[in-house]
């Protein structure tokens, strides 16, 4: 495998990535935007390059629950969906995480209808945020790529053996054409161990999985479940530290981006930071001090990486990609308000809500942004803005 | 006997909550979601087993004399057995009455 960057596809770049994390079980439903993985993961596994099953099954209820029998027999496992697909999953996730099976899950990420829109934005894994999965967000193809390969380790390490979504924009990001390093399945290899769940369904050592819990211990049930996902971002921490090692790129839990000297800072997740980054570079030089912060890891919540970013700040503006019906505007806001909340220096927090359903920000439309965030922190009229929002 | 689920920690529970020892239901006492018992009138038994195929407990079983009993650690009083004998031995009474 060459050391120099190809340009490809990001869809095709992840399904090669799965091919070289040497996946046993893929069982998936294609579904707008994630197809391009899908397909090729399927091209790949038809052309005998690929040593695994591939199970194409009849609807995403299926997919995942195929998973979760691959999972339980030790398989090293993954799928990936978008949107209804997500949703369509939906009980499902719960049962994956809390019986502890280490899924990896690509989400394509898109609008949920109705309206339909087969664009991208993140209503689709919040609605899907509090079902006790492992949710990370790439910016870029090279992210994406390495993500995947941090995504298993993550999963299948023994004190988190947890399920994981990878979160790749749809279309903006799914379906770009970037320049990409695949590590070779040797260099994979050095950095992901062997698969070992500790008790897998086998005839010779039987175990019983997914029982009944009364109420004298569900709740012992929930605590468990809650320690471990919580515990896990120091394994994650620790799995991002050790790829850094290997392969020469950095990843955090929160990423930053000129937060030094930032009196305004802005918050973002996935592939649309990378417009806030030029943006923020132009503003720079027009002598304004703002800087860009992105949530790499959005679930475990990183609660103390975020406020030791934060805290010298006079305004953290968060954009959300999706509404919180009825509620107090974006969920990413709102999670970080009440991050932040009742804790001396802190930034005031301002939401914004902006590019659903596959709307653009560009980097004028980012300046935009900061000079409404920074007038909204003074705003106790309104819990939030929609941005671009034609009145 | 494992530990009861009244008696257990989270620090103890298995991973997702899995169960090793399998075949523990056999400690499970369903018998104490019974509000009624079967008694028996064995002089009227023709030890046809109808009963012992039909309790959805599977706890029936053939005692020394040849006769088919319930055991009340598991008989959980739907009284199936009552109604599917066909020479009427048996005989729902409520665990008041007992
Ligand atoms: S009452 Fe029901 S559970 Fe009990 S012995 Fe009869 S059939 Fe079985
Ligand atoms: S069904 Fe009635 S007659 Fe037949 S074995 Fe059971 S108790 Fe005896």
């Amino acid at each position: 495998m060459s050391n120099k960057p190809v340009g490809m596809e990001v869809s095709v770049a992840l399904s090669e990535t799965i091919m070289h994390c040497d996946v046993d079980v893929i069982a998936a439903y294609p579904i707008t935007p994630q197809t391009h993985i899908v397909e090729h993961l399927a091209d790949l596994f038809a052309d005998g390059e690929m040593d695994a099953e591939y199970i194409p099954v009849e609807s995403e209820h299926s997919a995942l629950s195929a998973c979760m029998g691959s999972a339980a027999a030790g398989a090293r496992t993954f799928t990936a969906t978008a949107a209804q697909g997500l949703e369509y999953m939906h009980e499902t996730l719960f049962i994956a995480s809390a019986m502890r099976m280490p899924i990896v899950m690509a989400i394509a990420n898109r609008a949920l209808s109705a309206p339909i829109s087969v664009w991208g934005d993140h209503s689709d894994v919040m609605a899907a945020r509090d079902t006790g999965w492992i949710s990370i967000f790439a910016e870029n193809g090279q992210e994406t790529v390495d993500l995947a390969i941090m995504s298993f380790r993550i999963a299948e390490d023994h004190k988190v053996l947890l399920p994981v979504f990878l979160n790749l924009d749809g279309f903006h990001l799914s379906h770009m054409i970037e320049p990409v390093l695949i590590p070779s399945r040797e260099e994979v290899k050095a950095f992901l161990p062997e698969h070992i769940y500790p008790a897998p369904l086998h005839p010779s050592k039987p175990v019983a999985m997914g029982e009944c819990a009364g109420p004298n211990i569900y709740t012992e049930a929930k605590k468990q479940q809650w320690e471990v996902l919580e515990k896990s971002i120091d394994i994650i921490r620790q799995v991002f530290a050790d790829f850094g090692k290997q392969f020469g790129r950095e990843y955090h839990l929160v990423e930053e981006y000129k937060v030094e000297g930032a009196k305004t800072l802005l918050l973002t997740m996935g592939s649309y930071s990378e417009t806030a980054m030029t943006c923020v570079d132009k503003m720079r030089a027009q002598g304004k001090k703002v800087g860009l912060i992105r949530l790499r890891c959005f679930r475990p919540f990183p609660f103390d990486d975020l406020r030791k970013v934060v805290k010298n700040a006079d305004t953290l503006i968060v954009l959300d990609r999706s509404l919180v019906m009825g509620g107090p505007g974006g969920p990413v806001m709102s999670e970080v308000r009440s991050a932040l909340f009742g804790r001396k220096g802190m930034p005031k927090v301002s939401g914004i809500v902006g590019g659903l359903g596959g709307r653009d920000i560009t980097v004028e439309d980012f300046e935009k942004i900061y000079d409404l965030g920074e007038k909204l922190a003074n705003d106790q009229s309104r819990e939030f803005a929609m941005y671009g929002v034609k009145e | 006997m494992v530990k009861s689920d009244k008696d257990m920690t989270w620090h103890e529970l298995n991973l997702g909550c899995m169960i090793t020892d399998v075949g523990n239901t056999m400690q499970y006492k369903t018998g104490d979601w019974r509000s009624q018992r079967p008694i028996y009138n064995f002089e009227r038994c023709i030890k046809c087993g109808v009963c012992y195929i039909f309790c959805p407990e599977g706890c029936i079983s053939r005692n020394d004399a040849g006769h088919f009993v319930a055991d009340l650690f598991f008989c959980k009083g739907c009284a199936i057995c009552e109604r599917e004998c066909p020479t009427k031995v048996i005989t729902m009474i409520t665990e008041e009455d007992k």
